[in-house]
């Protein structure tokens, strides 16, 4: 039996408490071990996978089958998985990204590097539709054109709750996935732990409220919030990252390790709340149509607020596909002026850049020339300060068909220095291939999971 | 005076669609908020910016306001070619919004 199916079980006096070590795959390292030291935690989740990740991901495994997994997979088990495994605290990751099993076999070499036993790791595949999506016709809910098969990178299908609860119900102390819907990540204990029902709505959009406030990590707890003067945050060089106690009667009480850094107010969570939502009252998730319409926020004390009123209606009968396409290239250049006339030096070397463009015949679209400064964020129309800034920094980006025209627009910028008005700075060239994400509906009856177990024994 | 005075706010994005909540820093400036605060003067904000529609969603019990803008994003965040292609910093543009000092001085803006 693995260590974390020993596990004590929560009461009204000890809730279930998941923590969130990571909300985005460059996040910093140090809280989730604090969290696992300090926080005195039953779940640990990893949140690493945006949008654009796993296209990136799939095709790294094209290149190699062992690759395709979060990058940063190693670096932050050897961090936390000796710790959580000594305490029974199950670790719940995405960082499977396009490659889950390979993602196991490594997190399994740390284990053993770290001379661990009796350590059982659950791998959730299913969904990457790649296949299907190649094989049959699906229009973009974006652009309402068919894929092109040709064109798809990546196809993911965000999966729910239910294939994580079928593997933290087996006992397990790792549980691997590759897309699944955020929330999803924190559902699953929840369910797990309670024995609450996957068509039990009202508790499923409690757990997907408590989920949702958690997966962005330090945004519940005072990142992306501070605004000197106004919203003060102490300690933001080692902000906490949150956890959520979530009691047998659907209490959600959210909170931080105390003494760390970072707040805990009815306002961040609420922000945090409200983070990436549309319709409150119909937040889409594969477990359940969420409704935080009713949502409230009660102070409990320092550093821990009571969310209430969250409910659900019944889940969506499709699912998302995120599906990644090439998308052309984007050249960038920037270069920088300062002192008097700074403004003036930089409006000449965008004019010189768009008449090189015309001269040399570089085929874009979308070109932007932007004044860093004064008006690269929100165009002109926003920026109202009357006098010019000490230092300007332009900035050319353009979207080209062919990676040798977005070099070229990204050179033009550059060969300022030497052919472009005085004092030219600090010029920089880039160039990326654009990865789109766009989206589709499937039936769910076209996607099937499956969850694969490897242990240390 | 600027909306910042009374309220603070987030930016979130999916795709081409970027939401931004205004939420009141004392409950009591919630009104003020549903008032001075329309769909209509967020979408005459971000002109140029916005080129979709503008929702507002109402959340009396947090006192807080929600902003659904479609086509806000250049295109969506994976293939935009702006600075900030997340619109992260759309919401504090958004708390440099001037609203009315009292109803009497309320502007009638679009």
């Amino acid at each position: 039996m693995s260590r974390a199916a020993a596990r004590r079980v929560p009461t009204t006096d000890r809730p279930l408490r998941i923590g969130c070590g990571a909300g985005y795959s460059g996040d910093r390292i140090e809280p989730a071990v604090e969290l696992v030291e300090q926080g005195d935690l039953d779940y640990l989740v990893f949140e690493c996978l945006a949008e654009r990740t796993i296209a990136i991901a799939q095709q790294a495994k094209a290149r190699d089958p062992n690759a395709g997994f979060d990058p940063r997979l190693r670096e932050r088990m050897e961090a936390v998985l000796a710790g959580c495994h000594a305490r029974g605290v199950t670790i719940i990751t995405n960082m499977g990204a396009a490659n889950p099993h390979a993602a196991a076999a490594c997190v399994r070499d740390v284990g053993v590097q770290a001379g661990l036993t009796n350590l059982t790791i659950a791998i959730v595949t299913g969904d990457d539709v790649l296949a299907m999506m190649t094989g049959g016709e699906y229009r973009s809910l974006e652009t309402g054109e068919m894929f092109v098969p040709g064109s798809i990178v990546s196809a993911n299908v965000y999966l729910g709750a239910e294939p994580i609860v079928e593997a933290l119900l087996h006992g397990v102390d790792v549980v691997i996935t590759g897309r699944v819907a955020d929330p999803s990540l924190f559902v699953a204990p929840i369910v797990a732990t309670y024995g609450w029902t996957l068509d039990d709505w009202r508790r499923l959009g409690i757990a997907t409220s408590a989920g949702h406030l958690l997966e962005c990590a330090g945004q519940v707890t005072g990142g992306y919030f501070a605004d000197p003067g106004v919203k003060d945050v102490p300690g933001l060089e080692r902000l906490g990252f949150p956890i959520a106690e979530i009691s047998p009667d659907g209490g959600v009480v959210i909170t931080k390790v105390s003494g760390s850094g970072g707040l805990v107010t009815t306002a961040t969570c609420t922000e945090q709340l409200l983070y990436e939502v549309h319709d409150p009252a119909a937040y889409l998730t594969p477990d359940v149509s969420a409704d935080f319409s009713q949502v409230s926020m009660t102070t409990m004390g320092a550093d821990r607020v009571r969310v209430s009123g969250a409910s659900g209606r019944a889940r969506p009968a499709t699912l998302k596909v995120s599906v990644g396409q090439f998308d052309g290239w984007i050249g960038e250049g920037q270069i920088s002026y300062a002192g008097p006339g700074a403004v003036a030096r930089a409006r000449l070397a965008a004019n010189v850049v768009a008449k090189r463009l015309e001269l040399i015949g570089v085929s874009c679209s979308d070109i932007r020339y932007d004044l860093i400064g004064i008006d690269a964020l929100h165009g002109a129309a926003r920026s109202t300060s009357s006098s010019d800034p000490y230092e300007v920094r332009l900035r050319v980006a353009a979207r080209t068909p062919s990676e040798a025209d977005a070099w070229r627009v990204a050179r033009e910028v550059e060969a300022l220095y030497t052919n472009g008005p005085a004092g030219g700075g600090g010029a920089t060239a880039t160039v990326r291939q654009v990865l789109a994400m766009r989206s589709t509906l499937v039936p769910r009856g076209d996607v099937s999971w499956r969850v694969d177990y490897e242990a240390i024994p | 005076m600027m909306l910042r005075e009374i309220a603070h706010g987030r930016t979130g994005d999916k795709g081409d669609t970027c939401n931004i909540s205004v939420i009141a820093r004392d409950p009591r400036d919630y009104p003020r908020l549903v008032r001075d605060v329309t769909a209509a003067r967020v979408c005459a904000f971000f002109a140029g910016i916005v080129e979709g529609d503008v929702v507002r969603y109402e959340l009396p019990q947090l006192g807080a306001l929600n902003f659904v803008m479609t086509r806000a994003l250049g295109g969506g965040v994976t293939r935009s070619v702006a600075l900030d292609a997340h619109g992260k910093s759309l919401s504090s543009a958004l708390m440099g919004m001037e609203i009315g000092d009292s109803i009497t001085g309320e502007r009638q803006d679009p």
